[in-house]
């Protein structure tokens, strides 16, 4: 009986009985779950995905229409909620670095504002702040039939914005080559500039050079080849604008109420990240002669950055389930065409089994990607 | 949202744990408990809402009342569980209630494939869409381009798609999981239409600013037969659900009221006599007591007492009775003989 003793033994023994237990716990509700509904005769499986869908998604990120299958229709919804929350998180973390940052302001009166934003936000649900951006815009706002015409073309209401939409007619390949090129080459020419002027100590016009190789190649294109743009003007329909881009009220509502709550979250990491950094740093570079600003920059904000990027990590986690209250205002995330699939198909079961699953493999996937980007710029101890 | 996700998940537990539910019968299991657990929707003025004393007030909530009525003897042996729309089925399919009487529409699909069966129908709507008068628009055709605003419950978003395709035409779909924003959101002009059952868009005028301002469009695009539903392959507890519903139109058509059912018993009409257990032992074929039929009158009134009591002109909802009074008026409420 020796090997009981045996530390390693032990280690993997008790994680083996472990990982049995819950395979067989789960198995075991599958098992009852599944044989339960077949003996009540209900439809079980994932069959109801390749029928056709037979209902309108008017705010889809990915084309559909009704004939389309039920399985594309929940995919319509993946991309919908991966949309808002991708662009939540962009704007979210910009703007919740500038109020961190005048979290941390000399002037009281920025620190206080950007104190009492914070408070705001924080402090009522999100889902109250939805309903509040929501009914601000479409009560707030004109009808359709009498939209502001802010610029030609452009039409504000509470139907949302009506923007001119622009379409490549030919050429489109060879533009998309040329920004891709342009910009992978400006990219490149940046890295060496900057690499140079570090080992160098002169500056050079990196980023002037690297803005004109992004521009050349499209407009050496626009002059030997031409490509056409066509301008698909709005126009007033019967009832309401026809063509154009629409942004629309429910997406707004959303993107604007989650982004807030990211900022308000990312700006407490960021002034906890600065708080964080050794009051010596400051003093250092004040006695080399940085400025408070550049301070800030260059030596406080890339030593924070180590600090943020966990905790930063769950806001992004958060912003992206929270985009499920989507379902409030009105905005087809994932959730909402689930809800609609469950109630055509009376599969709740499976349709819950796919939106988690999902939910959980793009979770797992935020958290791997800042995962990666944490090890990267961690302090790298040699 | 997340009260949905609690009652899936506890109906998904019901499902795996309770296996029992076919063992006993549903008649058997409703009198050794004592009461009738009905589903009825949350919160539904004219259907399923709880009054300012908590009781339940309703048609659905009555059709709950008049099968308690047949088992019990007393209307009141009920206890009401409002059911979410997305787990209404699988709280009948686990056993969590015995009867599902919910505005919930009779449909190929729903009976073929969710393990339960349909009582008669109780109610026939149909979706319609309303439009502010101030549009002037006269058929829903003329409504293409339109922005509609609809809920995601039942399959509104799917008729309204399948309408549209009919006639060729576009149009852009707002759906509201809140009724509250999705009725703020078409007040606002935000949509052009809402669209909903025609009993739903009463309610929703009725609590306009201004209800004059709003019209009900002609075309109802859909049928929607509300019925109740019970687990299959029960047939005792089915008979006793639908013979319950179809008692109370019977009683409509031969007269009988709440009020006059004590003296009905002393009637000389058979007919009447067999209804009410006063002649002949129907109720023993159910498994019931012989006085079932004067019980459910007793407790509830007949179909029409039902119906304008809740829905009909003297309340909120103010619907007059179209396609819902009895066959020998011009409607289609039809029982089949009790005898």
């Amino acid at each position: 009986m020796t090997f009981l003793h045996d530390m390693r033994f032990r280690a993997y023994f008790y994680q083996v009985v472990a990982v049995g237990f819950v395979v067989l716990v789960g198995w075991t509700m599958f098992a009852t779950a599944s044989g339960n509904l077949a003996k009540q005769n209900i439809a079980t499986g994932f069959d109801f995905l390749t029928r056709p869908a037979g209902f309108v998604i008017t705010e889809a990120a990915i084309a559909f229409e009704a004939t389309d299958t039920i399985g594309r229709a929940i995919l319509v919804g993946i991309a919908n909620t991966v949309k808002v929350s991708l662009l939540a998180a962009f704007f979210g973390t910009v703007l919740g670095l500038a109020v961190g940052i005048a979290r941390m302001s000399r002037n009281p009166l920025l620190a206080r504002l950007a104190l009492v934003y914070v408070e705001l936000l924080r402090n009522v649900p999100l889902l109250l702040y939805l309903f509040l951006w929501y009914s601000l815009i479409i009560l707030i706002l004109p009808p359709v039939k009498q939209a502001l015409n802010l610029l030609p073309g452009v039409y504000l209401s509470n139907s949302g914005l009506v923007v001119p939409a622009a379409f490549v007619e030919s050429g489109g390949y060879a533009l998309l080559a040329c920004l891709l090129g342009g910009a992978a080459a400006a990219f490149l020419i940046r890295v060496a500039a900057t690499r140079k002027r570090v080992a160098t100590g002169r500056s050079n016009h990196g980023g002037l050079i690297a803005l004109g190789v992004l521009l050349a190649p499209v407009l050496l294109l626009w002059l030997v080849n031409g490509f056409s743009v066509n301008w698909d003007f709005p126009t007033a329909g019967k009832f309401r604008l026809t063509g154009g881009l629409h942004v629309r009220p429910e997406f707004v509502a959303l993107l604007f109420g989650l982004a807030l709550s990211v900022s308000a979250n990312v700006a407490e990491i960021v002034r906890a990240g600065i708080q964080a950094v050794n009051k010596g740093q400051w003093e250092a570079s004040a006695a080399l002669g940085l400025a408070r600003g550049k301070t800030m920059r260059l030596v406080v904000l890339p030593q924070a950055l180590r600090i943020i990027i966990p905790p930063l990590t769950n806001t992004y986690l958060t912003v992206f389930k929270n985009s499920s209250l989507a379902i409030a205002i009105g905005y087809p995330d994932l959730v909402m065409v689930s809800n609609t699939v469950m109630n055509q198909t009376g599969q709740a079961i499976e349709t819950i089994a796919i939106f988690m699953g999902v939910y959980l493999a793009l979770s797992i996937t935020i958290s791997l990607v800042m995962n990666w980007y944490n090890a990267h710029v961690a302090l790298k101890e040699r | 949202m997340k009260q949905a996700l609690l009652s899936i998940c506890a109906a998904a537990l019901g499902l795996t744990m309770a296996g029992q539910a076919s063992a006993a019968s549903t008649l058997e299991t409703v009198k050794a408990r004592g009461k009738l657990v009905c589903g009825v929707s949350l919160a539904t003025p004219g259907f399923a809402a709880p009054d300012d004393k908590g009781r339940m007030q309703g048609f659905d909530a009555d059709i709950c009342r008049s099968i308690a009525a047949a088992v019990f003897g007393d209307g009141d042996k009920v206890e009401f569980v409002p059911t979410n729309i997305n787990t209404r089925f699988q709280a009948l399919q686990s056993g969590e209630i015995d009867v599902l009487s919910r505005q919930t529409t009779h449909t190929f699909s729903r009976d073929a494939s969710l393990g339960l069966d349909f009582g008669p129908t109780v109610f026939y709507d149909g979706q319609g869409l309303m439009v502010p008068k101030s549009l002037g628009v006269s058929s829903a055709k003329e409504l293409t381009e339109a922005a509609i605003c609809t809920l995601p419950g039942t399959t509104t978003a799917q008729n309204i798609s399948d309408f549209f395709r009919a006639i060729n035409g576009k149009f852009e779909l707002v759906v509201f999981e809140s009724p509250d924003e999705n009725r703020a959101a078409f007040y606002s002009g935000r949509c052009e239409a809402i669209t909903s059952d025609r009993s739903d868009l009463a309610s929703i005028r009725a609590v306009a600013n201004n209800p004059a301002d709003y019209i009900v469009l002609p075309e109802t695009i859909s049928k929607e037969p509300l019925a109740p539903a019970f687990r299959q392959n029960d047939s005792q507890w089915g008979d006793i659900v639908s013979w319950s519903v179809w008692l109370l139109m019977a009683a409509e058509e031969k007269g009988i009221t709440q009020a006059n059912v004590d003296e009905k018993l002393k009637s000389e009409d058979p007919d009447v006599q067999r209804m009410l257990g006063a002649t002949e032992e129907l109720g023993k074929m159910l498994g019931l007591d012989n006085k079932w039929g004067y019980n459910v009158i007793k407790s509830v009134g007949n179909y029409g007492e039902v119906f304008e009591r809740n829905v009909g002109e003297g309340t909120k909802l103010g619907l007059t009775r179209g396609p819902n009074a009895l066959w020998n008026a011009g409607g289609m409420i039809y029982s089949p003989p009790i005898r």
